[in-house]
């Protein structure tokens, strides 16, 4: 397979016919579970400007195909409401749940100050036993509940359903009630049974609801500063977000909340102040973002600040739709001050990286996004595709009305939102659309990561370990980018291999010094001294040439 | 602060578990599973398990973990998960062609009672399972014991469903090592090879769960435990098992059903219990110990002598699977250090008597909790502090707020290498110990030490 000397012809793409590459990738399984691969498995090709191929996407997993997916819970309590530091999220469940979702996500978190509190670093769980399972566990939940209450004093409790928790009925918001009437706090359950959805992608859409329905717009305090905003989709892995934080600062906005990387429960009761909603995971955050729009009057926006020319994009994108004069020149000035050694960086990077080929499975969005900062760098995506994504991350949102809703998704709450009666308030008038329209300023639109990739590209909607191999065999790729459980299987292939969930070790990644930082980790993987090691003289010479004779 | 919140008031709970120190079933019996050769974990539940137990298998061993799941539905929670099942093992034989699928189950699956052997039978009938292939299972509920009862489970699995006993003895011993590293496990074979002795052990993941870099990836890597190795584990001479809670149940199997004898030991963690080991393999081969193995042990003891004065009167707290802690606390205490907290997280009662027996000539009080979790660990540390602290990575959080020299020991070790390609158990084991236990006191000397009495040699 992959290893250093056939690597070194390993972009001859020409010969690949992708077709053939596709029929590589399924011609092996039973015929069912082919035609269901074929769908969502597409040969990219844009037409009229942005129009591509319909992919197959967000259905249930083919069971025993050895998919890289999650659960429900582990969208809901460990990507969404997991990196807020206190919230004390509490998992209803036996011990594995909260187990494996505790502090392995590298979500950082800033607290003010040493008194403020940081409950990340710990793991709340029921621990429920077999007669929990057979008489019911509301019982141990209140007291779990009071319990924490009694040590912690959090101001808020979240408690998160494991899977036998909807199967043996315990109803986990009637215990919130109760208990948060008793106790004085706000204590609300997700219903984020692992087996609801067919991915973690469910878990994204029940934590928005319930933290939408819970606790945004608790606090009606306006605070002081122009051009508030929201960062929605961000959740500060390896300290991406404090890196958008500062920047965001520099150019002069006023960061009311974050959903929800070094966020707190605090900033999202208050974020329905905000002007103005920016969007980085499409996937994981729409929900709120809409739900809030509908309610509330916040119009929502879509950016990117992986990759230093998407970071300027999204930057000059925002300044423009306040149109403030002084603003726009801040962001040129920062924009001018941060792209020399950006530029610096890249034509440096460049040189040993050019025209190298990569592959990125991941996400919610982050197979959209790094796609940028990879061509910063002259290297080519030749294949992607999303974990857990919906047809509209693919295609973008023009393809949401003929979106069929099947069983599985019917299962998770579409909540019912009106304009609140006192605090709708539409941010930007009639004109003030117009004006945005003009001048191309797109509002609540996403159009995916297909129009952004090459005609031939392969995209690859919950990619198998069969298909990865394939993959891996058939174009041998200098960088691969997934998650922890490929991390290996592509490594003992001769390929690196960069997480881009939790970054490996790296990180931040974002906006200008973290594309730097990321070009360089490129570099040193797809350039690593190690792949040049795999074979030991003797297998690259195996001939005997000579040998000592003492007789 | 990290653990900003930990009070020094101990409140009683009876509900409420913070900072566990175990985990669920489900992930020691896919650990159980890959030391089969040719196996595919397969987990029966909602995807979201088995996503969580290869992520954390594979950040503790940084190699690929690969497993099967039924990816049950809403739909297959309510009628059952027979269906998913039937599909994910022709699925599997198919694309992957494993020599056999281990199931284990999950909360899901068990609580909505779905009969897996059943559902293998029906496989079976089916077609789905090619001539020659197997599907095992174990029942691994996850709100019952813990990952380690997940891991005794598999391994009991194996001797039920393989072992044979054809009435001809064959002349070699069954070797059960328990929930231990891959490296433990080639330790344990070479001491046994070492007096002369054939063995099957099982599982084995030696060769699976350390190997190397060669460019080529192989689902399937050369080692593990064979098929007929376990059919003929029915007709050993006997079967030595290591660790009560990982291997006791899998050797009364065998004793139960095949007639093979057992003899059920503590791991081989330190001088004494690897001395009962060694003995016990010296019974079982009939022949003296090997001038090898007596110079390891010297070695050992080599070290003790010399080292004594930096682990004399230490107080340490633990905390770890139940035979390792067991093992490990009787290796301290003979040492001259003493542990004064224990935790395990795995239920069982037999752990708090045999830590209490193995302490018995403490000078201190010593505490100790079965189904406990760090959270009490660490308030038992934060109202009287200890001079080492032996844990899991989940440790180092701590480590650092009350400031005690730190060794990672245990599952899951997500921050450090090493543990996978050095052993534990065994003489030489101990000498690793030993090195890690002095490495992390000395270093904390030396950071601490005024500069006046800052040493060269040590």
């Amino acid at each position: 397979m992959a290893i250093q000397d056939e690597k070194q012809c390993s972009a001859d793409l020409e010969d690949l016919d992708p077709q053939e590459v596709k029929n590589n990738l399924i011609n092996k399984y039973p015929p069912k579970v082919a035609r269901k691969r074929s769908k969502q498995i597409v040969i990219n090709k844009i037409e009229k400007g942005r129009q591509v191929p319909e992919i197959q996407a967000n259905v249930r997993t083919i069971p025993g195909i050895i998919t890289q997916r999650g659960c429900t819970y582990a969208g809901c309590k460990g990507v969404v409401l997991g990196p807020t530091r206190d919230i004390l999220n509490l998992t209803h469940g036996p011990i594995g749940c909260g187990f494996y979702s505790w502090l392995t996500r590298r979500n950082q978190t800033r607290p003010a100050g040493p008194d403020d509190h940081n409950f990340m670093t710990y793991c709340f769980s029921t621990d429920m036993q077999d007669r929990e399972i057979v008489f019911g566990g509301e019982k141990k939940l209140k007291q779990a509940i009071e319990e924490a209450y009694n040590i912690f004093k959090p101001k808020a409790i979240g408690i998160f359903s494991t899977c036998p928790v909807g199967l043996i009925g315990d109803d986990v918001h009637s215990v919130a009630r109760e208990m948060g009437e008793k106790l004085g706090i706000n204590i609300f359950g997700f219903s984020c049974e692992g087996y609801k959805g067919v991915s973690q992608s469910a878990g994204h859409h029940i934590a928005n609801n319930g933290i939408f329905a819970n606790v945004v717009g608790l606090d009606d305090n306006v605070k002081e500063g122009k051009f508030k905003i929201n960062l929605l989709g961000e959740y500060n892995i390896g300290g991406d977000a404090f890196e958008i934080e500062d920047l965001l600062e520099e150019c002069g906005f006023t960061l009311i909340s974050t959903f929800s990387g070094n966020s707190s429960y605090d900033y999202f009761a208050n974020s329905h102040t905000a002007d103005l909603n920016l969007i980085m995971c499409h996937r994981s955050i729409n929900y709120v973002a809409e739900m809030m729009e509908k309610k509330f009057g916040i119009p929502w926006m879509k950016i990117n600040f992986l990759g230093a020319d998407a970071t300027a994009k999204s930057l000059r994108k925002i300044a423009e739709y306040y149109d403030d004069q002084e603003l726009i020149d801040k962001v040129e000035e920062i924009i001018a001050r941060e792209m020399p050694a950006v530029l610096k960086a890249q034509e440096d990077v460049r040189s040993r990286c050019e025209g190298k080929l990569a592959m990125i499975f991941v996400g919610g969005s982050r197979a959209h996004h790094y796609q940028d900062i990879f061509k910063e760098i002259g290297m080519r995506v030749i294949s992607a595709g999303y974990e857990f994504a919906h047809r509209d991350d693919y295609e973008g949102r023009e393809v949401l009305p003929s979106i069929k809703i099947d069983a599985d998704s019917r299962n998770i709450e579409e909540l019912e939102i009106h304009e609140d009666p006192k605090r709708f308030n539409p941010r930007n008038s009639e004109e003030d659309l117009k004006r945005l329209a003009e001048k191309g300023i797109e509002l609540e639109t996403y159009n995916g990561m297909m129009s952004d990739m090459s005609d031939g590209s392969m995209v690859i909607d919950d990619i198998s370990q069969f298909e990865t191999e394939k993959m891996i065999e058939l174009y041998k790729p200098d960088i691969f980018c997934a998650g922890i459980k490929e991390k290996y299987t592509v490594q003992k292939s001769g390929v690196p291999m960069k997480q881009l969930h939790s970054y490996d070790n790296g990180g931040p990644y974002a906006v200008f010094k973290g594309a730097i930082n990321f070009y360089y980790e490129v570099d040193r993987m797809v350039n690593s001294k190690v792949w040049s090691y795999i074979k030991a003289p003797w297998q690259k010479n195996p001939e005997l040439s000579a040998r000592y004779a003492y007789e | 602060m990290l653990l900003r919140h930990t009070p020094l008031k101990i409140q009683d709970r009876k509900a409420l578990s913070v900072n566990p120190a175990k985990t669920c079933q489900p992930i020691g019996a896919m650990y159980a599973a890959l030391g089969i050769h040719g196996c595919l974990p397969h987990s029966h539940g909602s995807q979201g398990c088995c996503a969580y137990h290869r992520s954390t298998l594979t950040r503790h061993y940084k190699e690929p973990i690969m497993s099967g799941t039924s990816s049950f539905t809403e739909g297959a929670s309510v009628f059952g998960g027979q269906a998913n099942l039937l599909q994910a093992i022709n699925n599997i034989f198919t694309i992957y062609e494993p020599d056999l699928i281990a199931v284990h189950t999950t909360c899901l699956s068990e609580t909505i009672g779905d009969d897996v052997q059943q559902i293998a039978r029906k496989a079976r009938d089916d077609g789905k399972i090619p001539d020659g292939k197997h599907v095992i299972h174990a029942s691994t509920p996850s709100y019952v014991g813990s990952h380690v009862t997940g891991f005794a489970n598999m391994t009991k699995a194996m001797a039920n469903y393989f072992a044979e006993s054809t009435g001809k003895k064959k002349n070699q011993i069954n070797l059960i090592p328990g929930y231990v590293e891959p490296s433990d496990m080639e330790e344990i074979r070479r001491l046994a090879e070492l007096m002369n002795l054939s063995t099957v052990m099982f599982p084995d993941t030696s060769g699976v769960l350390n190997g190397p870099q060669t460019g080529r990836y192989k689902m399937f890597p050369p080692g593990g435990v064979t098929i007929p190795e376990l059919i003929s584990a029915g007709d050993s001479m006997a079967t030595i098992a290591l660790g009560e809670y990982a291997s006791g149940d899998a050797a009364r199997t065998l004793d139960t059903k095949c007639k093979v004898p057992c003899k059920i030991l503590d791991l081989p963690i330190g001088l004494q219990a690897t001395d009962r080991y060694i003995d016990a393999l010296r019974k079982q081969a009939g022949t003296d110990v090997p001038t090898q193995i007596n110079f390891e042990r010297g070695q050992l003891l080599d070290i003790i002598t010399d080292m004594q004065a930096w682990f004399y009167g230490k107080k340490v707290a633990l905390a770890g699977d139940p035979d390792q802690m067991i093992a490990l606390s009787e290796f301290l205490v003979a040492i001259d250090m003493w542990p004064v907290y224990v935790v395990t997280g795995t239920p069982g009662k037999i752990f708090e008597k045999r830590i209490k027996e193995v302490t018995r000539n403490s000078p201190y009080p010593v505490k100790v909790k079965a189904g406990g979790d760090l959270f009490l660990l660490h308030q038992w540390i934060k109202n009287e502090s200890v001079d080492l602290l032996i844990a899991n990575t989940y440790g180092k959080y701590m480590a650092r707020d009350s400031d005690i020299p730190f060794i990672r020991y245990g599952f899951p070790i997500l921050d450090r290498i090493g543990h996978s390609y050095f052993p534990t158990v065994g003489y030489r084991g101990g000498m690793r110990l030993l090195e890690k236990i002095l490495d992390a006191i000395l270093d904390r000397k030396d950071r601490d030490s005024p500069e006046e009495s800052f040493e060269l040699v040590m």
